[in-house]
């Protein structure tokens, strides 16, 4: 048992290391260190173009989507030396947010069900960052029940014509393409019906609206699409087999290994040592050592868990199904502990401006923003089932609507 | 990186599990929850001639003179099949003391017998209630001689030797305390047996009256060396509380398959279906503290304190999480006497006190954090 690099896996890091002092924009270092919870804003920079810079950086030095092949943009690396090359890339990790959606899905489904012309043609611009990618799959009236999705596509000649509307997309008003899955046959039941095509973000009919968030912020998107024209070249896999390309994309959503997802502890950790309580400093108090200890080992075990995964990468074996557990722990303690640090600061814990003398509202943020955390990217719920169904065994849910025509189904409960 | 144990540690394990599947059925954990024997004797042997006793004892001191990775393994095992031996109060902290502080002649007059199995030691640290602190050693010790109580003390009425933690000193700092050895079977030693939470793992009160005693470790160095004691034995009894996670878990599982109300398996209900998970959850987290702690005891590493204190705290909450819902899973036949579920329950609550209790963890754990980061 040890923490260490084989030999290739060191040369390989050495590698990489010296690459990422080299070129990496440095200028940027300090603000990107700061910020360690929600999205990432640089104050004089638009967060795109500086991201599109250092990504084509990355794609010219072989750096890009690394795990993939060669002739479509990656270098043919192993998932250890991926994992090696984010530990390495750092901070500078956060600047790649705007194709995460590209490189984590929208790739890995075109790698799986394009055609060789549209791996060629997609591909390495994708993985250079010239062109942005997003996943338009959920609806305001499907989200964990995705396969319950309205939209239409109907076939006209040689092409699909798609109406309705598309939720929650990240990144749809700077994207150059999307992912979309459409229902192309309501008669049948809801998972046979669906079908999964990508598209040209300016196409005419194609309107992308910012949604206003719970936490006031805007960084996700509806879609709305009006007589959308679609080739039906630009269809993956069979008319409706949509449902079998869609689990490609959502499979790649919670394979990443090796990111670490905040959990709010060391802000915690910090907030505790320095926050005087009228009895002293918050971290001698009993009742806040004890709190502050079940966080502890919780964001301990979480990391030690990502350890386990990227040793079993690093042996070249298929990681256990532990790592399943990251996102429904993460979520929900980083609303526990945005609650508690506010409980610490008593009545000014209401105040939310950076200003503010106490941890500078970053727990308030937090709290506003920790709801999203437990929602996106499969609820607790859907987490906790595919924990229950996959890796303990026990039975799917029964489903009253799994043998019923799409259009026979339900839609409103009262 | 390699953050797992070996295939040979695998293969130890999976050795380890198939004798006490063998061995150490529920019917023979039974036979001592009954109260009929005080611990299963034929276990206690045929774990000896396994080299599972002495599995972290050095080949010179009669042990097989692998490591703690090795007994590590072999702790999760016990931990699963709710083995009715002393094994922790031995192996865990007399064998570990021993290693820790003994003289040569010591380790060779105690180390051999257990590995063999033909001693059972113990640690007689506490005094009534309370959690491990040299303020709360009161039984003194003067020209060779201990005057003073301890309870509970694990497998005291069945121990051969205990290490006892004494004051001699009053200066109110740790270097009060000082450990000795003591021959249970010599005179002014009275042992009564307790009646306790897990009836398959004793306990006793253990009076000392002008009782000779030979020093292990330098004078007031006691406090030292149980600190290092505790943290090594908080990794070992993790790994048996991870087993024994497992274990419920499963059970619960399994019994979500088999049972049938309203027509389907409630396995199949989602508020039984995120219990479970939840479950795992918590086993999962554990275990993957415990490696940590496995990776600093095996290495001596700096970290152990930390790595200790976060593994006893996760490994805890996580066997008494997994017990209580299998409980909760089974329903009413959980709470029989008759099915199983009880004495992982016994077992995980006996354990969560036995080295302390896990808010004095979550303090030593938050001391430990606060001074890594001043470092």
């Amino acid at each position: 048992m040890n923490f260490d690099d084989t030999p290739q896996e060191a040369a390989f890091r050495e590698t990489a290391r010296r690459w990422v002092a080299a070129n990496a924009p440095k200028e940027f270092e300090q603000e990107l260190s700061k910020s360690s919870l929600g999205r990432i804003r640089l104050a004089k920079h638009d967060m795109v173009e500086v991201g599109k810079a250092w990504q084509k950086k990355k794609a010219e030095g072989g750096w890009a989507c690394l795990h993939w092949p060669k002739e479509y943009g990656g270098r043919g690396a192993t998932p250890i030396e991926r994992v090696i090359w984010q530990q390495e890339e750092g901070v500078y990790g956060k600047l790649t947010q705007p194709f995460q959606i590209g490189e984590g899905m929208c790739g890995p489904t075109v790698m799986a069900w394009g055609s060789e012309d549209a791996k060629r043609r997609y591909l390495p611009k994708l993985a250079a960052g010239e062109e942005i990618w997003c996943q338009l799959f959920s609806e305001p009236s499907a989200g964990s029940d995705v396969a319950g999705l309205r939209t239409r596509a109907e076939k006209n000649g040689d092409n699909w014509v798609v109406n309705g509307q598309k939720i929650w997309t990240s990144g749809a008003h700077y994207s150059d393409f999307g992912l979309l899955i459409a229902r192309t046959d309501p008669n049948v039941p809801k998972h046979k019906g669906l079908t999964m095509f990508f598209l040209d973000m300016k196409s005419p009919g194609v309107e992308v609206r910012p949604i206003k968030q719970a936490n006031g912020m805007q960084e996700f998107n509806e879609v709305y699409f009006t007589d959308v024209v679609i080739p039906d070249s630009q269809r993956l896999g069979a008319v409706g087999e949509g449902w079998s390309v869609s689990l490609t994309t959502l499979m790649n959503e919670r394979m990443s290994i090796g990111s670490r997802l905040a959990t709010g502890m060391p802000e915690l950790f910090e907030l505790c040592s320095n926050l005087m309580l009228e009895d002293g400093l918050a971290i001698d108090d009993p009742a806040v050592r004890s709190k502050l200890a079940s966080w502890a080992v919780k964001s301990s075990g979480l990391k030690y868990t990502s350890y386990r995964a990227i040793s079993s990468l690093s042996k070249g074996e298929r990681p256990g199904p532990e790592n399943s557990i990251g996102k429904l722990v993460s979520g929900m303690m980083l609303q526990d502990i945005a609650t508690y640090a506010m409980d610490l600061q008593g009545a000014a814990g209401v105040l939310t401006g950076v200003d503010e003398e106490t941890a500078q509202g970053q727990f308030q943020q937090m709290l506003l923003s920790s709801p999203s955390m437990r929602i996106a990217g499969g609820t607790d719920e859907i987490l906790r089932n595919i924990i229950a169904e996959r890796v303990l065994g026990l039975p799917g849910d029964i489903r009253v609507d799994k043998d019923v025509p799409y259009n026979k189904i339900p839609t409103k409960g009262r | 990186m390699n953050f797992d144990f070996s295939d040979d540690q695998k293969q130890l394990r999976d050795q380890a599990r198939k004798f006490l599947a063998e061995k150490c059925s529920p019917k023979a954990v039974r036979v001592v929850l009954d109260g009929k024997v005080p611990y299963d004797k034929e276990l206690w042997k045929g774990l000896a001639e396994m080299g599972f006793l002495g599995v972290a004892i050095p080949e010179e001191f009669g042990g097989a003179g692998a490591g703690h990775l090795e007994l590590c393994v072999i702790a999760e095992e016990m931990g699963r099949a709710n083995a009715p031996v002393p094994f922790s109060s031995t192996v865990y902290l007399a064998a570990e003391a021993l290693l820790i502080a003994g003289s040569d002649a010591q380790k060779k007059r105690w180390l051999p017998a257990i590995a063999s199995g033909k001693a059972i030691g113990t640690l007689a640290l506490f005094e009534g209630k309370g959690n491990p602190a040299p303020k709360n050693v009161k039984l003194t010790a003067a020209s060779g001689v201990l005057n003073g109580v301890k309870k509970p003390v694990a497998d005291g009425a069945i121990a051969d030797f205990a290490v006892v933690a004494a004051r001699t000193g009053s200066s109110g700092r740790d270097g009060d305390i000082s450990l000795f050895l003591v021959d249970l079977g010599g005179g002014g030693v009275e042992v009564k047996g307790l009646t306790n939470l897990d009836p398959t793992r004793g306990q006793a009160e253990i009076t000392f009256k002008d009782c000779k005693a030979e020093p292990l470790g330098a004078a007031g160095e006691g406090w030292s060396i149980l600190s290092q004691v505790l943290d090594r034995a908080a990794v070992l009894c993790a790994f048996e509380q991870v087993g024994g996670s497992d274990r419920a878990l499963e059970m619960g599982r399994d019994y979500a398959l088999d049972r049938i109300a309203f027509g389907r398996q409630i396995g199949s209900f989602q508020a039984v279906k995120h219990m479970l998970a939840d479950m795992y959850v918590s086993a999962t987290l554990a275990r993957s503290n415990s490696y940590y702690g496995a990776w600093a005891l095996s290495t001596n590493a700096a970290e152990l304190p930390e790595a200790a204190a976060a593994a006893r705290i996760s490994a805890t909450q996580a066997f008494q999480h997994c017990a209580k819902n299998n409980i909760q899973v089974h329903g009413g036949m959980g709470f029989t006497w008759e099915f199983d579920c009880h004495m992982y329950y016994r077992r995980a609550n006996a354990m969560a006190l036995g080295l302390g209790s896990i808010s004095y963890w979550e303090d030593q754990l938050i001391d430990r954090m606060r001074k890594k980061n001043a470092a």
